[in-house]
């Protein structure tokens, strides 16, 4: 799924590096700030990270002679929001840049833009909307988990076919969605039913980690209004 | 629902769709070419026939033997079950505890 070590022109990884940074940098920031500040939160940040550990080893062939695997960022952007889940998928791409050959450190700035900030942050929004419209938390977090895993795919197609695109932007961008996303259908299925479930677990056993966190997205919500209106 | 059903029927869905992607791929010839190969085809296609790498990374042509990658990607998956499992059995721990210190201030209140 992830972009291979050069394939990608080194001018458009240098404009994927500049999107990236930021939300790597005020990923590490907060996630040493929520660490500092409340020690108990470590081991939920930690769980976060390995869910997108676990799942993206799990790799599926498929008959478009390519393999997908799902994302694991619906529970890192839920609980702590896009730039922790920048960071946090920083530290799995590297992971498997450096020891797997899959994806690459050149294109790690683009990588990152798909599965751990564009398609983390489409999920995000769908969770905010549906807790707004009164949906249960495994049934928004079915969602969450789904959509930010289809469209970390999406994203990646898109970033390939505004590079490569001899055939036109419309018949390269199918060709490459073809490849990447729709093999990931199922799998963004089985990624949505695992969060689902493990946010039935978590209700159950942590109730108040769910209230942190939208507590913490309200008071984002409210930062942003406040700057807006100033 | 139970807790329980709902962790099973999650599971069994699960197990069926693996089930069901696998024996799909296996009927159509489908195989591990990994999306990267196949990214690279489509990459070559769409830049008007060919297309050269500009790098190889730090590694350069090295390629892992088979068993080397799927011992690293089954470290990686390692990695994130033991968290996974170590807030599980923490999370059980912290509660029972709990549960237990509850019991133990009720009988001495009792008492």
């Amino acid at each position: 799924m992830h972009i291979m070590e050069g394939y990608l022109p080194w001018q458009w990884c240098l404009v994927w590096f500049c999107v990236a940074i930021p939300f790597m940098y005020l990923g590490a920031r907060k996630i040493i700030q929520i660490i500092r500040e409340h020690p108990d939160q470590k081991i939920l940040v930690a769980l976060s990270g390995a869910f997108i550990f676990l799942l993206s080893s799990l790799k599926m062939p498929s008959v478009t002679g390519s393999s997908s695997h799902p994302t694991g960022t619906g529970l890192s952007v839920v609980l702590y929001g896009i730039s922790c889940t920048a960071f946090l998928s920083t530290i799995v791409l590297i992971f498997q840049a450096l020891l797997l050959a899959h994806g690459g450190l050149t294109t790690l700035g683009a990588n990152c833009v798909s599965m751990g900030i564009i398609g983390p942050a489409v999920g995000l929004l769908v969770w905010m909307l549906l807790r707004k419209a009164n949906a249960s938390i495994p049934v928004s977090m079915f969602f969450t988990a789904a959509i930010a895993d289809l469209m970390t795919y999406v994203v990646t197609a898109i970033e390939l076919t505004v590079c490569y695109h001899s055939s036109g932007y419309v018949s390269a961008f199918v060709d490459f969605m073809t490849t990447y996303a729709v093999t990931q259908i199922p799998l963004s299925i089985i990624e949505g039913i695992l969060f689902a479930m493990f946010a039935k677990y978590l209700l159950n056993s942590r109730p108040e980690v769910f209230k942190i966190a939208e507590d913490r997205q309200n008071v984002g919500l409210k930062k942003s209004g406040k700057e807006e209106s100033a | 629902m139970k807790n329980r059903t709902i962790y099973v029927v999650g599971f069994a869905v699960i197990a069926l769709l693996v089930v069901g992607a696998l024996a799909y791929g296996a009927a159509n010839g489908s195989e591990f070419g990994g999306s990267d190969d196949a990214g690279g085809d489509i990459i070559a296609d769409e830049n008007g026939g060919s297309y050269t790498p500009w790098t190889h990374g730090i590694w350069g042509g090295y390629e892992l033997p088979s068993e080397t990658e799927s011992f690293l990607f089954a470290l990686q998956a390692a990695i994130g079950a033991v968290i996974i499992g170590f807030f599980i059995g923490y999370t059980y721990a912290r509660n029972k505890f709990r549960v237990g210190d509850k019991e133990e201030i009720a009988a001495e209140k009792s008492e």
